[in-house]
């Protein structure tokens, strides 16, 4: 018998306290960060993620100066106000990252996408396939007697839309490269 | 002038030397004996044997805890690597500067799961600030500056450099300190001042401050205890401060309110709930301090002075927060508020300081003593009253009930003379700690307080202190038990004292004498004093068994999940004190 009566399973049971005190308003955020391209760089910011319990709904990284050796990893993330504001602090301060941009608040941004679908079918659903790739403005990369190989950029939402109307049209295969984004303006 | 050309292994012995450091703890090993052979062939660098990797970095933690320097440490690949590890953790949590360089498989080997190989950057990501692993010769020694940057600017950490065998062998070109790449990592030392001066503004208006320290202060610097020294007494505000932070106000201060948190005061936990401004000063809201957090300080305006953005607004929303070095700030906020009149509300504070008096007088730390037995509590009473006039007495701690007792009842006037494992709570830091911190105050009094399980993992570092002649004391609070774990069982678990009970220990006297120290052991309240006079004059390490209680509980604590103002307190503290079950809520 404990002295306390408490409850078992009962944050006073444990030794942490076990209410999550950050509610469950979610927020998606666009995070793109200028990182210097060394060596487990790119291990070292999803460490950060898995490590501390954050969400990564999509990731996409290249090396776009060259000569100074940086790339810019761009990563869709979720999670409440506070966690998000944690994760641009977490990124900020690594050694290898020189800026964390939030897209989603500082302004407006374009997003894009790009992705590739193979359509495979015969008959009509071979011609409905092409018909609205033509109103999805998707490029024929590649093409068979028997399949396409579709090519379209755009908003993530977009080419969700397409796969789904895809999919009853022989949709067997897709890649996706995950969102690159930058904000508006001059700035 | 060209730079020079030297092997790997040199730059390594070189880069350390124009670094500053006299003192590297280590453990040789296959991949990195070139380096060992460099440090052979100099007499710089002093090298310290230690047993075990872990001693290593515990000791170097107690030696840049006590110095105010980066502790540096040097082991082989694989298992040398990994089992530093631990100690890694503790320093990226306690925010201890450390450079860990280890040996690594030849580069053409790396991948070939070779003998002794480990991925030891990848291992060691997440628990070092940074690290590197060095393929190239010519990059090595800037690389080394460059760590040494990282690991002592901002908020301290440890860092770690991988050097692979072949690369310790090759020639390349030393980049010497002050041509190293250092500059884009530069955090941000000068705090806002449009927010200092709002932190003033409260200053002024407050009825009910209270300053709350943490190991920030003493990371910042002799000049940031100078200046919270200073606040402190030009405004009046009481202080109270984390495990971490002990000593950066001097314990016989007119305003210290004793450690807060989970084992802290009563008076300074409760100053904590009901205070109307909170100003915290290099800590981190860490949950052995807030307790529940939807409950904490719920009435208090909240200001928080840290080096570090991502411990603003990660666990307490703050309403003044300033981004700099504790140092920096704390003397723009005296400018500032010196400018502005050094105003407070005498009157408000004047009240808050006879709350804060009946606080005290329930005496939180009373316990029952005993005639026959060696209560913990008094064992520790006693340590301080020997050795508290000693300006060069330096406590290192193992983890547990001891180390909360030690934080209780030992009052520290001086920063950088308390070294204890906080955020990652290691067993077993505190003899190797004690190791490093004698090793950089040869002639000091270094006592270890130490609980009997804890000690036993590290007590492989007895020889190390055995080779170098280092008068450690280890004040061994032995009750036979984990005792922080049986109480939680005792009180939380229905007193099943699940695998909380020490069997089959040494014989601590003859254990001891195995490492060439000496052992002394004392069971009888009447003999503690002498006993640990004969510690404290011993020319030499000693282990002190010391046999006490066995079932004390360590009060007053905050349960988990509990605010400040529900703590429990030890059976006889204040007037309504508690009946047979040994504890209430009050």
């Amino acid at each position: 018998m404990s002295p306390l009566k408490i409850k078992k399973g009962t944050s006073k049971h444990s030794a942490y306290d076990l209410k999550d005190p950050n509610g469950d308003y979610i927020e998606r955020h666009t995070l793109a960060c200028v990182v210097d391209n060394e060596a487990g760089v790119l291990a070292r910011v999803i460490g950060l993620f898995s490590g501390r319990g954050y969400n990564i709904e999509s990731l996409t990284v290249a090396e776009v100066d060259h000569e100074g050796h940086r790339s810019r990893i761009t990563v869709v993330t979720t999670g409440t106000p506070a966690v998000i504001a944690q994760i641009k602090s977490q990124l900020e301060r690594m050694v290898p990252v020189y800026r964390v941009h939030d897209l989603t608040e500082e302004g407006a941004s374009v997003e894009r996408e790009l992705a590739l679908f193979k359509v495979a079918g015969t008959g009509n659903d071979r011609i409905e396939a092409l018909r609205l790739a033509e109103i999805f403005r998707a490029n024929v990369v590649d093409s068979t007697l028997e399949s396409f190989v579709f090519e379209m950029t755009g908003h993530s939402e977009k080419i969700d839309a397409f796969a789904d109307l895809m999919r009853p049209l022989g949709l067997i295969e897709q890649a996706r490269t995950g969102v690159a984004a930058l904000s508006r303006g001059k700035e | 002038m060209a730079n020079k050309q030297m092997t790997g292994a040199e730059m390594v012995v070189q880069a350390l030397i124009d670094q500053g450091v006299d003192t590297v703890f280590g453990y040789p090993g296959g991949a990195v004996l070139p380096i060992y052979d460099e440090i052979f062939q100099q007499s710089k660098i002093n090298h310290i044997l230690v047993r075990h990797e872990q001693g290593a970095t515990h000791a170097a933690e107690g030696y840049a805890r006590s110095t105010g320097k980066p502790g540096v440490v040097l082991v082989t690949s694989g298992p040398g690597a990994t089992n530093a590890v631990t100690g890694m953790t503790d320093a990226l949590l306690d925010s201890i500067p450390m450079i860990v360089l280890t040996g690594q498989v030849p580069t053409f080997m790396i991948g070939n799961d070779a003998f002794q190989e480990a991925d030891t950057v990848g291992i060691t990501r997440p628990c070092s600030k940074h690290n590197w692993l060095v393929k190239d010769t010519d990059q090595l020694s800037d690389v080394i500056h460059q760590a040494f940057h990282v690991a002592t600017s901002g908020r301290p950490g440890p860092v770690l450099i991988d050097i692979p065998k072949d690369v310790q062998f090759a020639k390349g070109t030393y980049t010497p300190k002050k041509e190293a790449h250092t500059k884009h990592y530069s955090p941000k030392v000068k705090g806002d001042i449009e927010r200092i001066t709002e932190l003033a503004e409260l200053m002024e208006k407050a009825e009910r401050p209270i300053l709350y320290t943490g190991g920030g202060v003493i990371n910042s610097g002799d000049s940031a205890t100078a200046l919270l020294r200073e606040l402190a007494k030009e405004t009046g505000f009481p202080v109270t401060s984390t495990l971490m932070g002990l000593g950066a106000y001097p314990a016989s201060g007119p305003q210290w309110l004793g450690m807060l948190g989970m084992h802290g005061l009563y008076e300074a936990n409760m100053a904590m709930h009901d205070c109307d401004l909170m100003i915290n000063i290099g800590a981190r809201f860490d949950d052995r301090i807030t307790g529940r957090v939807d409950a904490f300080s719920p009435h208090s305006k909240k200001a928080h002075i840290d080096i570090d953005p991502s411990s603003i607004n990660k666990i307490i929303h703050v309403d003044v927060p300033i981004v700099g070095d504790v140092a920096h700030v704390l003397e723009d906020l005296l400018r500032i508020w010196k400018s502005r009149g050094r105003k407070t509300d005498k009157e408000g504070l004047a009240k808050w300081s006879k709350k804060i008096e009946e606080w005290r007088a329930k005496r939180c730390l009373s316990y029952k003593n005993s005639e026959t037995i060696i209560k913990p509590q008094y064992a520790l009473q006693r340590l301080e009253a020997l050795t508290k006039d000693r300006k060069d007495r330096f406590i290192t701690t193992e983890v547990g009930q001891h180390q909360m007792w030690a934080a209780q009842y030992l009052g520290f006037e001086e920063p950088n003379h308390w070294m204890t494992s906080g955020g990652l709570g290691t067993m077993g830091y505190g003899l190797p700690a004690s190791v490093g911190v004698q090793v950089a105050h040869p002639d000091a009094l270094v006592i270890n307080v130490a609980g009997e399980a804890s000690w036993l993992m590290n007590m492989q570092e007895m020889g190390t202190a055995r080779q170098y002649n280092l008068p450690i004391k280890q004040f061994i609070l032995n009750n036979e038990r984990l005792g922080m774990v049986r109480q939680w069982q005792q009180l939380l678990h229905g007193n099943r004292y699940s695998h909380s009970w020490s069997e089959a220990l040494p014989d601590f006297v003859v254990l001891a004498q195995a490492f060439g120290a000496k052992g002394i052991k004392c069971t009888d309240p009447s003999d503690l004093d002498d006993a640990i006079m004969e510690m404290i004059k011993f020319d030499g390490p000693v282990v002190f068994d010391c046999g006490v209680e066995k079932h004390e509980n360590c009060y007053p604590m905050i349960p988990s999940g509990a605010p400040h103002n529900e703590m429990l307190m030890g059976e006889d503290t204040g007037e309504d004190a508690i009946g047979s079950s040994g504890a209430v809520m009050v």
